[in-house]
């Protein structure tokens, strides 16, 4: 693992005054317009920006670059987070010069725009939703425009009552938190013993103050939530309504429409479960998808089909929209990869995601249990994740899940997500995705083998680890408390 | 099968292991009643080639016309290191560096990226992206509303002279928390904001002022002035600026007098995308912010710092996450999770090619080019420039007839002649936003002002072209 013991100084660093990458510079043009911007307004001195020659930049963040555990060079089984092949002919026709070079306020595109209408039509198709606006730029902003939704729902209706939003406890924090930027009240409600809704909890809940209940099937417990239909039913018979949360629908995907079990609005992440890349952080995009009664609330701008021409739908089509939620259309390259990759993957494709991703979580779920593992819901089949808990092991030997997390960094593994949900203890979310061989599951799995073999033996090893990248445990009270948060010129 | 790896000997002993006979036995907890009949909405797979021949029609269709907009998207030259790094599958391909010891590639880029937002924007600190300039602005009013204790009022003041969907969208995402948005009217003349306009709310509870440098129209605010009236009165100032601008104008932290103890914009965002995104119909790009230490509990968003690990080197991981919703939930500064990091990862590189030396060519080089085209489509018959300030890259044209018809012309001879006004701003006539960066040559004015010409002499004032 050499390549990981990578140090690299800061760019600024590298700096020196009079050096720059000179063919990236503009020809200079004659005039004096610059001139006539006055003198007050003006920089007093040049941004402190680096000068540094074009290749010093390639290998500097090159060098960046190789620090980093991706799916393209690593297992990646984040829990709830759907770390997938991103198939390169996404990002390639993604990027061919003509999408690149259109201005969002040029004419409408009709090629671009075409695609844009199928993705809408597509997932409309695998929701069994009535209608999908593409707009949002990010799961977060998916839920946002799917409780802003609900909002303008009962207001419409003059149902001004309706100020609380119930949220299961094990949800996803996105979920709590929208409501709040929504104006909502949060009611958090727990889960039994088999991770679904508590059915008595949520009847003692509901009332003509419900606005709705944001909840995620499978749950971020990695279990189908059983009574789905029976949660719709208590809810809606109060007049709330039912949002999905899409952070899972790769558990699902050609198996069972959100529409069908009951929702209202969904969010979908395009980023995970349609496979476009996380980027290191996003860009994400969370196409929000409707039933008939939130329909005319869908933020805009969507794209409709008039006689075989595309054309954006605005404020004049949708008067009780939500609004923008973005300068244009929201994250449009991000939309364009997504199409691309359910082209590809086509009817039978999207079938057989659920049905892999099952495959393998249950799998591998399965094999750890075998290796002495303990499984927070033993009973549950696994959707396309599950939970391991280290309660016993924390215990016995005092190692937690962060130990085994950092532990697996040195196996060549990235962390599987470490104590979310909340509710279960010492907890690790595994998500194999349905791109990642049997062979790499084994090899995971034999990873697993040999650190609980460390826990018996040589417990240090984990609390000391990782041994091989290229910093070693850093100290986040640190990082919290004495702040440099940014690089400054020494004085 | 597309993706999927199994074959069939491994799906058997998989099957085995979990001890059930089929794939669909995973799935005996949905009801069946919930089952899907069918996907008929999804056409057939097409392969990689297929699928490439489809994408590249529809992008013949599209073409690539000489584009002439602005207006809040700026086409600059994008250097080829940015996007063969950035699309790196290290970068592309990774999650959110939440376990740094293995994201220290992503981490670092970051801090390097808030270092250089700080010294654009003359902040102390930036976080580590939004979606984009107009979410930015809403929740710098969520944040500014908060930041602003001595303020109850949750008054912001938007000069129309904002660009008018960066208004409609903080409307529409802070509107929920009962913020309530005043539009202050521009001089018709001067074509921004005057600090006459403003003297109407003097005294009054304001919790923030938005500044937007340059403004919508491309012209240049009195900023200090403006700024100074907003800490006089008790309101924090939100600039929203274009980054490529920073190289020449006066930094947002710089902004006006000490006044009440603060000098300088209190928060500061905008659009990234001048910074090596290309247009791409609108995104992704990224949103960026940055301010006051004193502030910095109060900011959304993802926030690296520099650390050091168990054996005192220096490392860097994600900061001040309890402000985030995945540790404060209801209570999170804002619901924002995932950001726009590839889009950081492109800004990083962009800004290390070009530094301050570059940038300051590339922001002249659009003013000297935006000067250019006024003066060439001045020239003819019926086109005048509308306002008198000074200007950035951009500029608003009135024409003596209907702009729509003009522009439907200007499309058919490969032109895209600028944003029509008329929606937005109905009280100047026809009117016109034009830009022109550096990557407008002598060749491409002259072919705008010569089919420019042709459209006007063809048609005549009132009539359609």
């Amino acid at each position: 693992m050499a390549e990981l013991q990578l140090r690299e100084p800061v760019i600024f660093d590298l700096s020196k005054p009079g050096r720059h990458a000179g063919s990236q510079f503009p020809p200079r043009v004659p005039g004096t317009a610059p001139g006539k911007i006055p003198e007050h307004l003006r920089r007093a001195t040049p941004p402190p920006l680096p000068a540094v020659s074009e290749l010093q930049v390639v290998r500097h963040y090159t060098r960046l670059s190789q620090m980093n555990f991706s799916i393209d060079t690593h297992f990646y089984p984040l829990g709830s987070c759907t770390m997938k092949y991103n198939p390169k002919a996404c990002n390639s026709y993604a990027m061919l010069p003509e999408f690149l070079a259109r201005h969002p306020l040029a004419p409408e595109p009709q090629g671009f725009m075409a695609c844009m209408y199928e993705l809408q039509e597509m997932l409309r198709a695998v929701t069994g939703m009535q209608g999908v606006s593409l707009t949002p730029m990010a799961g977060a902003q998916g839920e946002f425009a799917g409780v802003a939704m609900i909002r303008a729902y009962h207001r419409a209706r003059k149902d001004l009552a309706r100020n609380q939003i119930i949220v299961p406890q094990a949800a996803h924090g996105t979920n709590p938190a929208t409501a709040a930027m929504c104006g909502f009240e949060v009611k958090e409600i727990p889960c039994d013993a088999n991770g679904d809704v508590d059915i008595e909890a949520l009847k003692s809940s509901v009332g003509p103050n419900t606005a709705g209940i944001m909840l995620t099937n499978p749950s971020t417990l990695g279990v189908f939530e059983h009574k789905i239909a029976q949660v719709a039913k208590i809810v809606h018979d109060v007049g709330g309504l039912l949002y999905y949360d899409g952070a899972n629908l790769n558990a699902i995907l050609g198996k069972v429409r959100p529409g069908d079990m009951g929702f209202d609005v969904i969010h979908m992440n395009l980023h995970k479960t349609f496979s476009t890349p996380h980027g290191g952080g996003g860009p994400g995009s969370g196409a929000v998808g409707v039933g008939a009664r939130l329909a005319p609330f869908l933020p805009i701008p969507m794209v409709g089909k008039e006689s075989n021409q595309y054309r954006w739908l605005d404020e004049r089509d949708l008067p009780q929209s939500i609004g923008r939620l973005s300068g244009f259309m929201g994250n449009a390259g991000v939309n364009l990869r997504a199409y691309i990759y359910m082209r590809m993957l086509g009817r039978e494709g999207m079938v057989r995601v659920a049905e892999f991703a099952a495959l393998n979580a249950n799998y591998l779920m399965k094999r750890l249990q075998a290796a002495g593992y303990e499984a927070a819901y033993p009973t549950r089949r696994a959707s396309h994740e599950f939970i391991i808990t280290l309660r016993r092991e924390h215990k016995l030997y005092q190692v937690t899940a962060m130990d085994v997390a950092k532990r697996l960094l040195d196996y060549g593994f990235h962390a599987p997500t470490t104590y979310f949900p909340l509710l279960v203890p010492e907890c690790l979310l595994i998500e194999p995705t349905e791109t990642e061989t049997k062979e790499d599951l084994d090899r995971f799995c034999d990873a697993m083998i040999a650190i609980r073999q460390e826990m018996e033996r040589e417990p240090g090893k984990l609390a000391s680890a990782p041994h091989t990248m290229p910093v070693r445990r850093l100290d986040d009270v640190r990082a919290a408390k004495q702040l440099d948060l940014a690089w400054v010129p020494a004085a | 099968m597309a993706f999927i790896p199994h074959t069939p000997d491994d799906v058997a002993r998989m099957l085995e292991t979990i001890g059930v006979q089929s794939i669909e036995s995973l799935f005996d907890e949905i009801p069946a009643t919930l089952k899907i009949k069918s996907l008929d909405g999804v056409p057939p797979a097409l392969c990689e080639m297929e699928v490439g021949r489809l994408l590249m029609e529809r992008a013949t269709l599209d073409g690539r016309p000489l584009n002439f907009i602005g207006a809040g998207a700026y086409e600059h030259h994008i250097p080829a290191p940015v996007w063969a790094i950035a699309t790196r599958g290290e970068f592309y391909s990774a999650y959110t560096p939440y376990q740094a010891e293995a994201s220290q590639g992503t981490l670092q880029l970051i801090y390097e990226y808030q270092s250089m937002m700080c010294g654009l924007t003359g902040m102390q600190v930036s976080n580590a992206s939004l979606y984009d300039g107009a979410s930015a602005l809403a929740e710098a009013c969520l944040m500014a509303v908060r930041a602003n204790r001595a303020s109850s009022s949750r008054r912001v003041l938007m000069p129309r002279s904002v660009n008018p969907t960066y208004a409609k969208v903080a409307a529409a995402i802070a509107g929920n928390q009962d913020i309530g948005f005043e539009p202050v009217d521009f001089d018709r003349e001067q074509g921004r904001t005057l600090l006459d306009a403003l003297q109407a709310y003097s005294g009054q509870d304001v919790s923030a002022l938005v500044l937007q440098q340059p403004n919508f129209f491309g012209n240049l605010e009195e900023v200090g002035a403006l700024t100074d009236w907003a800490h006089a009165n008790g309101a924090v100032v939100i600039a929203v600026v274009n980054p490529t601008s920073l190289a020449l104008l006066e930094p947002p932290g710089r902004w006006g007098q000490v006044v009440a103890g603060k000098q300088g914009a209190d928060i500061v965002c905008g659009e990234g995308q001048p910074l090596g995104i290309p247009l791409s119909s609108g995104g992704p790009y990224f949103g960026f912010m940055a301010t006051r230490m004193q502030y910095v509990r109060q900011m959304p968003g993802r926030i690296v710092g520099r650390t050091l690990d168990v054996e005192g080197r220096p490392g860097f991981s994600l900061t001040l996450q309890a402000r985030e919703q995945h540790i404060r939930r209801s209570k999170a500064t804002s619901n924002i999770c995932t950001n726009q990091g590839l889009m950081v990862t492109a800004a990083t590189i962009y800004l290390s090619l070009l530094g301050a030396e570059g940038l300051e060519r590339v922001a002249a080089a659009s003013v000297q080019r935006t000067d250019d085209l006024v003066a060439a489509l001045t020239r003819i018959k019926g086109v005048t420039a509308a306002f008198s300030a000074p200007r950035f890259h951009e500029a608003v044209l009135l024409l003596d007839r209907p702009v729509a018809p003009v522009l439907a012309a200007l499309e058919r001879r490969g032109i895209v002649g600028g944003l029509d006004l008329g929606g937005s701003f109905p009280e100047l006539g026809p009117a016109l936003l034009v830009c022109a960066t550096e990557t407008k040559l002598d060749a491409d004015i002259g072919a705008y002002a010569a089919a420019l010409s042709d459209v006007m002499n063809q048609s005549r004032p009132g009539a359609a072209a």
